[in-house]
């Protein structure tokens, strides 16, 4: 066979892989068309959508109480986190107070939430870069969680707990020692876990400098939580835009300052001993009370009632079928959600169903990043970055 | 002639059972390191787990892509299986039993197992896949460069027993001492290199599953999926015997004292602990990068290997103690 002369001069062409969507590191469902010279990738493109589930759509033809479940499913991993973002919008323009014990019952869940993303964000990324144990021994810690979930909800992960207006119902008796037990066994788990990685050679060499962001980059690209703070930047909206009772408790913000994986692992880890020592603080002075709003109308009634009074089957069946109404009025509710700032924009006017809910997702913001974050590692560090942010299909894909 | 068949079917078989075995074992002791209870349905604490697998890889549907070159794609993993029973032709059980004794057996285990990456490559080059092709690549580079290192180990403790034959090297450390004693160094380079060489954990790249999902196995599915990792296992149990004979004096045992204990019973229990160790670095590790991994073999262990050789000829030849 003769070789063409064109043939000879025939350009190299870079190698096109295309990642995911089946992919097991994909999180779900990313699927990137990574360009690759050898191994090392030129360009990643995210493909996004394959969950897109109308969400904000939907939401708007649904009922304020309704719209609640629609959050639980956005970023399946921190379920209560954004229940009580969108719980607070409507509060917000309802103009309702909450009693005091339902603030901490949610800021005790709201940390339990953050426990539960953390452990499955750090154990998941080990399992990316190959260390399968921590992740195992990670998801045993998650279980117990899921169990209080289930406990005050009925639902492992769709737990429709914090409401507009308060949560659902009271904590059961017991959970309350249950919960302390668990956070006084949590640092020790979280010990094991470190001890399998923190100071590995091996998970060092895989995360220390590998998609590093700047300060400015991290703030041009619009992060948020831990990815933000992994840059240097303390921004926590917990500490700078206080919500519920956060600025009666002590925490601290803990910071990274080379905005490289190991340090947003660092910050993750850190996070959740926080959390474990916000929760503690919240079960030493948890008051008693109620744990809904006393104004009947944004507020399902006590069932008890319903045998007895004809007014409140009444009130029951309206609040169930109709719902409330919120008068006309717009805004942006945001919170420090486990992956960042989640945030709700709400647009009411003045019917019983929002007329906008534009639903800020950190992730989104993330991933929009992959390409700038990845250029120039290898396949394996895309992985590994992948890994690093988070980033969880339900919110990005909506 | 029908003697000899019937000892290539005993060391297949036997082989092919402590496999199966392996794969238990392995999945029992990570199951324990990660707080689950593992394989424990089928048979006694899960013991018939590896034949019930065994039989629904072997019923299962074989499907060659469309696109695979079929004949090649077939071939590939039988050589890989094929290759790596080879080997056990050298390795002497005990005393007596070595299914052949030859007299550069080393070299012959050497140069078996460097065909190996023949399999992989062709898998990975057959299957028409950018994942297998990539895992391929990776496999080959990473095979042919740890090679290069173990073939500088083993040289060392050659030239201190002066015979490639495997026998003598361990009647050698039988009489005299263990090599692992002086040459305890050695013997730590000599076990990652062997690992980076069976593709395991640390350095499992070529099927590293969160990255190449399965790497060059990724189109075989049943049957010839199972002749890979039939081969893979193999190989593990086949090193882990070659370290115990280089370093941990094969069949013998510890001491006098002890050899009233069958000698096969001392050369189980050493593969043995070489594979628990096996396991428990899949267990406890991270995976590493591909360039680190070439980095790691050219830059550190290569370089050391040869230093070590160098050392141990001076130090023999200035001693005059070459075993000539």
């Amino acid at each position: 066979m003769l070789l063409k002369k064109k043939e000879l001069f025939k350009q190299l062409k870079n190698f096109t892989l295309n990642f995911g969507p089946q992919h097991p590191a994909a999180h779900g469902v990313l699927r990137l068309v990574l360009e690759l010279n050898g191994e090392v990738v030129e360009r990643a493109d995210p493909h996004i959508g394959l969950l897109h589930r109308g969400t904000e759509k939907l939401i708007e033809y649904k009922t304020f109480s309704q719209a609640l479940p629609y959050f639980d499913r956005l970023d399946y991993v921190s379920m209560m986190a954004q229940e009580h973002t969108y719980s607070l919008a409507v509060e917000k323009i309802a103009k309702i107070s909450i009693p005091n014990r339902a603030k901490y019952i949610r800021v005790i869940f709201c940390e339990i939430t953050r426990i539960l993303n953390h452990l499955l964000a750090v154990g998941c990324h080990a399992l990316d870069v190959g260390a399968m144990t921590p992740f195992l021994w990670a998801f045993e810690e998650r279980e117990k969680l899921m169990e209080f979930y289930e406990r005050v909800s009925g639902a492992r992960l769709h737990a429709s707990y914090i409401r507009p207006g308060g949560v659902s119902s009271d904590l059961p008796i017991g959970l309350i020692d249950d919960i302390y037990l668990f956070c006084t066994k949590f640092i020790d788990r979280l010990a094991e876990i470190e001890e399998m990685l923190t100071s590995n050679r091996i998970w060092k060499e895989r995360l220390v400098d590998i998609g590093v962001v700047s300060s400015e980059n991290a703030l041009a690209w619009g992060f948020s939580g831990v990815l933000l703070r992994g840059s240097g930047i303390p921004w926590d909206i917990r500490k700078s835009q206080p919500y519920e009772i956060y600025n009666s408790l002590q925490f601290s913000v803990p910071v990274g300052s080379n905005g490289d994986c190991y340090d947003r692992y660092i910050l993750r880890i850190e996070e959740m001993r926080q959390s474990v020592h916000l929760i503690l603080q919240c079960l030493k002075v948890m008051p008693s009370g109620l744990v809904k709003t006393s104004d009947s109308n944004f507020v399902l009634g006590s069932r008890l009632d319903l045998k007895k009074s004809m007014e409140s089957i009444i009130h029951h069946f309206k609040f169930c079928t109709e719902g409330f109404v919120l008068s006309s009025a717009e805004t942006y509710m945001f919170t420090e959600a486990p992956k960042g700032e989640f945030g709700v924009y709400l647009i009411t006017n003045n019917t019983e169903k929002p007329y906008r809910c534009k639903i800020r997702a950190p992730g989104f913001a993330h991933l929009q990043a992959l390409n700038f974050m990845v250029q120039g590692h290898m396949i394996a560090d895309v992985v590994t970055i992948i890994g690093t942010q988070d980033i969880v299909f339900g919110e990005v894909d909506r | 002639m029908v003697l000899l068949l019937l000892k290539i079917l005993y060391i297949i078989v036997f082989v092919l059972i402590s496999v199966a075995f392996f794969t238990h074992a392995e999945r029992k002791i990570l199951a324990a390191v990660q707080r689950r209870r593992g394989p424990n349905v089928i048979g006694v604490y899960g013991l018939l787990q590896p034949l019930a697998d065994g039989l629904k890889l072997l019923v299962k549907e074989a499907i060659t892509p469309s696109n695979s070159s079929k004949t090649t794609f077939v071939i590939a993993p039988l050589l890989t299986f094929v290759i790596s029973l080879l080997s056990w032709v050298v390795i002497p059980f005990d005393e007596y039993s070595t299914f052949a004794e030859l007299n550069l057996g080393i070299l012959y285990l050497l140069a078996s197992s460097s065909l190996g990456v023949y399999g992989i490559i062709v898998a990975g080059w057959s299957s028409n896949s950018k994942y297998a092709f990539l895992g391929a690549m990776r496999s080959a580079a990473q095979m042919i460069s740890y090679e290069i290192a173990i073939g500088f180990l083993i040289c060392t403790i050659v030239l201190c027993t002066g015979s490639f034959n495997i026998s003598s090297i361990v009647y050698y450390q039988a009489q005299n001492i263990w090599f692992v004693v002086p040459f305890s160094f050695i013997f730590l380079l000599f076990f990652i290199c062997v690992v980076a060489e069976t593709n395991r954990h640390p350095f499992d790249l070529p099927e590293a599953e969160a990255e190449l999902v399965a790497g060059y196995t990724v189109e075989y599915s049943a049957m010839k999926f199972a002749l890979f990792s039939l081969g893979e296992y193999g190989n593990i149990l086949l090193m882990s015997s070659l370290v115990t004979m280089l370093f941990f004096g094969g069949w013998s045992s510890p001491g006098d004292f002890l050899s009233f204990i069958p000698s096969h019973f001392w050369l189980g229990l050493k593969i043995c602990f070489f594979v628990i160790v096996f396991v428990l670095l899949r267990a406890g590790l991270p995976r590493f990068r591909y360039d680190q991994l070439m980095m790691l073999g050219w830059t550190i262990f290569l370089p050391m290997a040869i230093s070590y050789f160098l050392l141990v000829a001076f130090g023999l030849f200035a001693f005059n103690a070459l075993p000539l």
